[in-house]
Formats: C-alpha cells, sequence, structure tokens
C-alpha cells in the first residue's frame, strides 16, 4: 500500500470493528457470515445422520443418542436459530439483488425484521417439537 | 451459469477472471432452491425425531422424501461450499494458506455430501425392511 503511486488513493479496506460505530446493518451482515458458518458445521452433522441410517440401527442409536443429549439439544437450538436468520437474512439480499430496499430506513427495519423472524420461528419451532413428541 | 449473464456482460467480459458473476449467480440460485427445501427439511426433521429407526427408514425411502434430501444435499453443499469459499477470499491473505483453505473446502462438501447422497440413496433403495 505504501508503493502506490502519487494520485492513487489507498483502496479503502473492510470496516474496523474497532473504530466503526456498530450499527444494526453490520450486526444483520456479521451474523449471516457467523450464522453461514455454523450451518456448514450443521450440513456434516446432517451428512453424518445419513451415513448413520444407512450404517444400520446400531449406529443410527448411538448418534441418536448423541443429538438428544443436552450437548446435542444445544448444538440443535443454535442451528435451528441460524436456519431461521440466514434464511430470513437471505431473502433481504435476494431483495437487495432486485435492487430494492437498500436505504438505510428499509435496511434497518427488514435487519430487525430478520432477527426477529429467527427468534419467534426458533421458539415457534422447538414448541412444535414438544407438542409432536420430538424432544 | 454464465447462460444467465446478459449478452452486453459477457460482451464486455469484465472482471479479474471472468467467472465472478457466474459464481455469484450460483450462489442465488442455490439460494432460491433452498428457501422451500429448508422449509421442508424443517418439518421433515421434527417429523424423523419422532419416528424411530424403521420410521426413519421408511420416511427416506419415500420417493419424494428422497428425492427432496438429495436435492437438499446437492444444493446445500454447492451453496455452503460458495458462502465459505467468499469468506476464505476475504480473510485469508497468504497465497499459502488461501490455497490450502479453498481446496479442504471443496475436499469436504464434495465427500460429505456424496457420502449423505450416497447413503440416502442405499436406503430408498434398499426398500422396506
Amino acid at each position: 500500500m505504501t508503493e502506490a503511486s502519487p494520485g492513487v488513493r489507498e483502496r479503502p479496506r473492510a470496516p474496523h470493528l474497532q473504530v466503526w460505530r456498530w450499527h444494526l446493518t453490520m450486526l444483520t451482515s456479521i451474523l449471516h457470515r457467523v450464522t453461514g458458518t455454523g450451518l456448514y458445521g450443521a450440513a456434516l452433522l446432517a451428512a453424518i445422520w445419513a451415513v448413520t441410517l444407512a450404517a444400520g440401527p446400531e449406529a443410527y442409536g448411538v448418534y441418536m443418542g448423541l443429538l438428544g443429549s443436552i450437548v446435542g439439544k444445544i448444538a440443535l437450538f443454535l442451528i435451528s436459530l441460524s436456519v431461521f436468520y440466514h434464511l430470513a437474512n437471505g431473502v433481504r439480499h435476494l431483495v437487495w439483488d432486485l435492487g430494492k430496499g437498500l436505504d438505510i430506513k428499509t435496511s434497518n427495519a427488514s435487519g430487525a425484521a430478520a432477527i426477529a423472524f429467527a427468534l419467534v420461528a426458533t421458539v415457534a419451532v422447538w414448541i412444535v417439537a414438544a407438542m409432536m413428541g420430538a424432544l | 451459469m454464465s447462460r444467465y449473464r446478459t449478452p452486453l456482460s459477457r460482451a464486455r467480459g469484465l472482471g479479474a477472471a471472468g467467472h465472478g458473476a457466474g459464481h455469484w449467480i450460483s450462489e442465488r440460485l442455490s439460494a432460491i432452491a433452498l428457501v422451500p427445501l429448508v422449509l421442508w427439511v424443517v418439518y421433515a426433521t421434527l417429523k424423523i425425531a419422532t419416528l424411530g429407526y424403521e420410521g426413519a427408514v421408511a420416511f427416506v425411502g419415500q420417493p419424494l422424501n428422497a428425492v427432496l434430501l438429495v436435492l437438499l444435499i446437492a444444493t446445500g453443499f454447492w451453496h455452503m461450499h460458495a458462502g465459505m469459499r467468499v469468506i476464505i477470499e476475504d480473510y485469508l491473505e497468504t497465497m499459502g494458506l488461501r490455497l490450502t483453505a479453498l481446496v479442504a473446502n471443496l475436499f469436504v462438501a464434495v465427500l460429505a455430501g456424496g457420502l449423505a447422497v450416497f447413503s440416502i440413496l442405499k436406503i430408498a433403495f434398499g426398500g422396506a425392511l
């Protein structure tokens, strides 16, 4: 960067987390990457589920026991929260890609809506799961 | 994926390697496909959680369920590979580390996705127990 010739400005870099004031659209952007990375792990857990189901009842029983444990349930809860957040915020991104909803007021409102949807949908799904006897 | 580009953008041929637009479009297309697939798999997960081993095998063996699971795995692993690739390219600046991470990302996604698809098909083609 120090080699830049006269007249060429240094290129802007990603937001400096230390100097920028936190705002909602910054939080939702970071959460999209964090939940996306978490869902990468969740997809690997789902692949293991399919492999154990194909391997037979013993392997499947052991794996479902792990998923049903306290640690497994906490992981599944965080996965469900990540699924609904990444889903809602992903739709928000698709709308942006159409060139709509990019102004500050709308993007703040849609960001708050994505977080609210994730929380409400997660709680609703776990209530339905309890009612279905899935826990 | 380049078929979704406009003739003008193809004619101009801008961009570093020329396939940035294809990557961008494929990530969005997979995102659109994943909206209904993910909503379905939330229902499927709750359903499977209430079933034992034999119930789960029977559920996966239903043609519609088997096809939706394979589509979900293929689209989901494609999408997560694409997303992780962008994260790697954004944050890893050392060439060696970056290349290693990109290759590992591809291999992990293809291996895990391949194992998952094969397992679903094995169960589905295995018929009733």
